[in-house]
């Protein structure tokens, strides 16, 4: 069997869920910026979005389906224990989805409530995956510390959004909206921060796997850049958002992707080489080496193709104004 | 009800979300060539008219490719959330499928949609054209490996199985399993079909109310002139797919045809109240010897009856959705050639009668849909994987009362959804057209004159 194939796809899991909390992470966050602009502005947020929203939506899909591929048990066990979180949140998105087209056709009567309903959509689909992160990182337990623990990332992961949110409308928004969304990303900022440092502090609390991981000493030393960059990431967006250093939107967004990535990393790192911590391992059943090559083969294929047309997408509605053209 | 069957609940809300999802694909999935062709009748013609199709379609199209994508992404959370034991038994077959289904597919579909529906001033006329394409393109992959799959799970092939495990052999004979070319057919015709009624129901809305320009009329008879086509096809697909379900799942024809006994010379039952009771049919109307003609083209072929099969599935919900695909289908192959008749041969304007008529067969295609995978799913069981693995050890082991509660939520989610999503068309069918605004002075209406409304 080739073992190096379950790492490989582990990577590619990770990839997709990395860039699902990055992409959709902004889109979610316009959501949750929209009861805060006036009603000639929310079509303009709305619209920034619109050429990009379903496609940032099935890197989830992907993501859960290589994990159904290559670790079916893990599958079933993450989203059999995960079931109500899970559901609540695919309602979530279906609503918030609907919203969204909803929201331009059916005439100016319903529309505030369209809005709504996008914008909770988007707020109870970004708790609940904040929920199911913490309950992953706790390796599905439920004691009461690793509950709390999941409703402390369930409560950060919006402020992460509405920071990607803001500063997405930044760069791809003319007029008075981007100064107010840079007063957005002002406010987002402190609670993510909060965040990044209560969650560094609570994860080893709450995993003794993570506290060994993190705390063996000569290994925290290797470990130590993956602190401090970040620490470095939040302090330049910080300085950035309050002007003190010069940098376009685009560059701030890229910090905190960055700030994504680093924390991926440091999961990473703490759940090696587990598949669901404390409880099975990566390559503990795992699919059949036919299997996995055959989708080894697509995902070779499609995936340089698809990072490709994404970026040739990008770039089309790059420093463009997206208007409702279709409407 | 005092004690909640898991596995019921489990299947009803499966049934539930797959159920509501299919409808949307079924529509996007005609629907992106429909525009396709309109975009490439403008291009090639310069013709304004094509152009307004697009618009007011495209429109539609983006509206329901959101729901379709929405809940398709319940979908990929559902078969871990309910079904855990049919990915660890046949998870080495099912998950490459799906997974290439999400790679070569969806990706392709939604992001290329970008372009489609918002990139139209930012890009050529040809890229706009090719972004479109792919997006038809992707919605028909999408088709080709979820119908493999299922296509598969009826009629298994290109595996083995070791320690109650699937593994592939061959990877060709598992996408082409015996079905699959079939069911492909069926549904990809389903969609089209579906499409036509569609857009000549919508149109004929417009008629109805006056709102009309000659870019409906044009939509109208696009529609018309593929169900013409398409409508015929699918009985010749059909019969096909049955005969070939007679070889392969015996046990579904029967309770389709709701067949108790093994015997030749079997008649057609027009009406029954099948009882499982009594295993007989109470009230049967039937034609003598038309079952047999049917399903082995002899008057006195033999036909295997339901008491043959240790399992079979439950038959008077068979024979009922089969009759009502097959009566829709029937509809559909009457009234697209009424329909023509006038519309391509004699007057080329429909009648008001024939207008009322498509406009409440506006969704008859999404019915029709519906009551065939019902006789194709409800025909497979008990088995998840026909003959080899039941659905009874694949389902997870959530109490009731918590798949009933989200069963609830979601069924009052797709009420919702689903009115709202008539409502939506019925209020943009209603906005007068900028095609009818453009010839206003020059354009009469279309309705003859004598009619009234």
């Amino acid at each position: 069997m080739e073992t190096w194939l379950p790492y490989f796809f582990v990577g590619v899991i990770g990839l997709a869920l990395l860039l699902y909390v990055i992409l959709d992470g902004y889109d979610l966050g316009v959501g949750l910026l929209l009861p805060f602009a006036p009603a000639a502005e929310q079509d303009r947020m709305v619209a920034s979005i619109g050429p990009f929203w379903d496609a940032n939506e099935t890197w989830l899909v992907l993501g859960v389906g290589i994990l159904l591929v290559v670790f079916p048990q893990a599958h079933g066990i993450i989203l059999t224990s995960l079931y109500l979180p899970a559901t609540l949140m695919l309602i979530a998105l279906v609503l918030r989805g609907i919203a969204f087209d909803f929201r331009i056709k059916a005439g100016e009567k319903h529309k505030r409530t369209w809005n709504a309903l996008f914008s909770l959509g988007s707020l109870v689909a970004a708790l609940c995956q904040g929920w199911m992160l913490g309950a992953y990182i706790t390796g599905l337990d439920d004691s009461p510390l690793s509950l709390s623990f999941a409703l402390l990332i369930a409560l950060s992961l919006p402020a992460l959004y509405v920071l990607l949110g803001a500063l997405w409308l930044m760069g791809k928004t003319r007029g008075e909206l981007p100064a107010k969304a840079l007063t957005w990303a002002r406010v987002a900022w402190l609670p993510m921060g909060f965040a990044l440092l209560l969650i560094s502090v609570a994860t080893p609390l709450v995993s003794d796997t993570i506290a060994r991981a993190w705390f063996t000493f000569p290994r925290a030393l290797v470990l130590l850049p993956i602190p401090l960059l970040t620490l470095y990431c939040y302090g330049w967006i910080g300085a950035a958002l309050h002007g003190r250093v010069q940098a376009k939107p685009q560059r701030i967004f890229f910090m905190v992707a960055a700030i994504c990535l680093l924390a991926a990393l440091g999961l990473a790192y703490s759940i090696w080489p587990d598949i669901i911590i404390g409880r099975m391992r990566i390559l503990e059943a795992v699919a059949a080496p036919k299997s996995l090559m055959f989708t080894f083969v697509g995902v070779v294929l499609t995936l340089p193709m698809i990072l490709g047309y994404t970026v040739f997408i990008y770039r089309i509605f790059r420093g463009v104004e997206v208007k409702q053209a279709y409407e | 009800m005092t004690d909640l069957d898991p596995l019921l609940l489990a299947r009803i809300q499966f049934a539930a979300n797959i159920s509501f999802h299919i409808l949307f694909p079924t529509i996007t999935i005609g629907l992106c060539w429909a525009l396709v062709y309109f975009r490439a009748r403008f291009t090639l013609t310069g013709d304004r008219d094509w152009e307004h199709a697009y618009h007011f379609w495209v429109k539609i199209f983006a509206l329901t490719f959101a729901i379709g994508v929405v809940s398709g992404v319940t979908m990929s959370f559902q078969f871990g959330t309910n079904w855990p034991g049919f990915m660890a038994t046949a998870g080495n077959i099912a998950g490459p499928l799906l997974g290439y289904e999400i790679l070569t597919a969806f990706f392709l579909e939604a992001s290329f949609l970008g372009i489609m529906l918002f990139g139209k001033h930012l890009v050529s006329n040809r890229t706009h054209l090719v972004a479109s394409t792919l997006v038809a393109v992707g919605t028909t992959a999408s088709a080709f490996w979820i119908l493999s799959l299922n296509s598969w799970m009826q009629t298994p092939d290109g595996h083995v199985v070791r320690d109650g495990v699937y593994y592939v052999e061959s990877w060709w004979d598992v996408i082409f399993n015996p079905s699959f070319p079939y069911r492909l057919a069926h549904m990809l015709v389903a969609c089209g079909l579906t499409t036509s009624f569609l857009l000549m129901g919508v149109s004929a809305w417009r008629f109805l109310d006056r709102i009309d320009g000659p870019g409906t009329l044009k939509i109208f008879r696009t529609g018309l002139a593929a169900a013409m086509l398409l409508a015929p096809l699918q009985a010749l697909i059909g019969d096909l797919h049955g005969l070939h379900t007679l070889e392969y799942q015996p046990a579904k024809i029967a309770a389709v045809e709701a067949i108790w006994d093994t015997e030749a010379g079997v008649p057609f039952t027009l009406f029954a109240l099948p009882d499982p009771e009594t295993r007989s049919n109470r009230l049967a109307i039937e034609i003598p010897y038309a079952a047999s003609l049917l399903l082995t083209h002899k008057v006195s072929g033999e036909v295997r009856g339901l008491n043959e099969f240790e399992d079979h599935p439950p038959v008077a919900p068979m024979f009922w959705a089969f009759r009502v695909m097959v009566g829709i289908g029937m509809l559909m192959i009457t009234v697209s050639w009424w329909l023509g008749w006038r519309v391509f041969a004699r007057k080329g304007v429909p009648s008001l009668l024939q207008l009322r008529v498509v406009s409440a067969m506006t969704f008859s295609g999404w019915i029709a849909v519906l009551a065939g995978w019902y006789v194709t799913e409800i025909g497979r069981q008990p088995w998840l994987v026909y003959g080899e693995f039941r659905v009874a050890d694949a389902v997870a082991d959530h109490g009731g009362g918590m798949v009933l509660s989200t069963l609830v939520m979601w069924l009052l989610l797709y009420a919702f959804v689903l009115f709202w999503y008539v409502m939506t068309l019925r209020y943009m069918a209603k906005k007068p057209s900028a095609s009818l605004q453009a010839s206003a002075q020059t354009y009469p209406g279309l309705l003859p004159r004598e009619e009234t409304l």
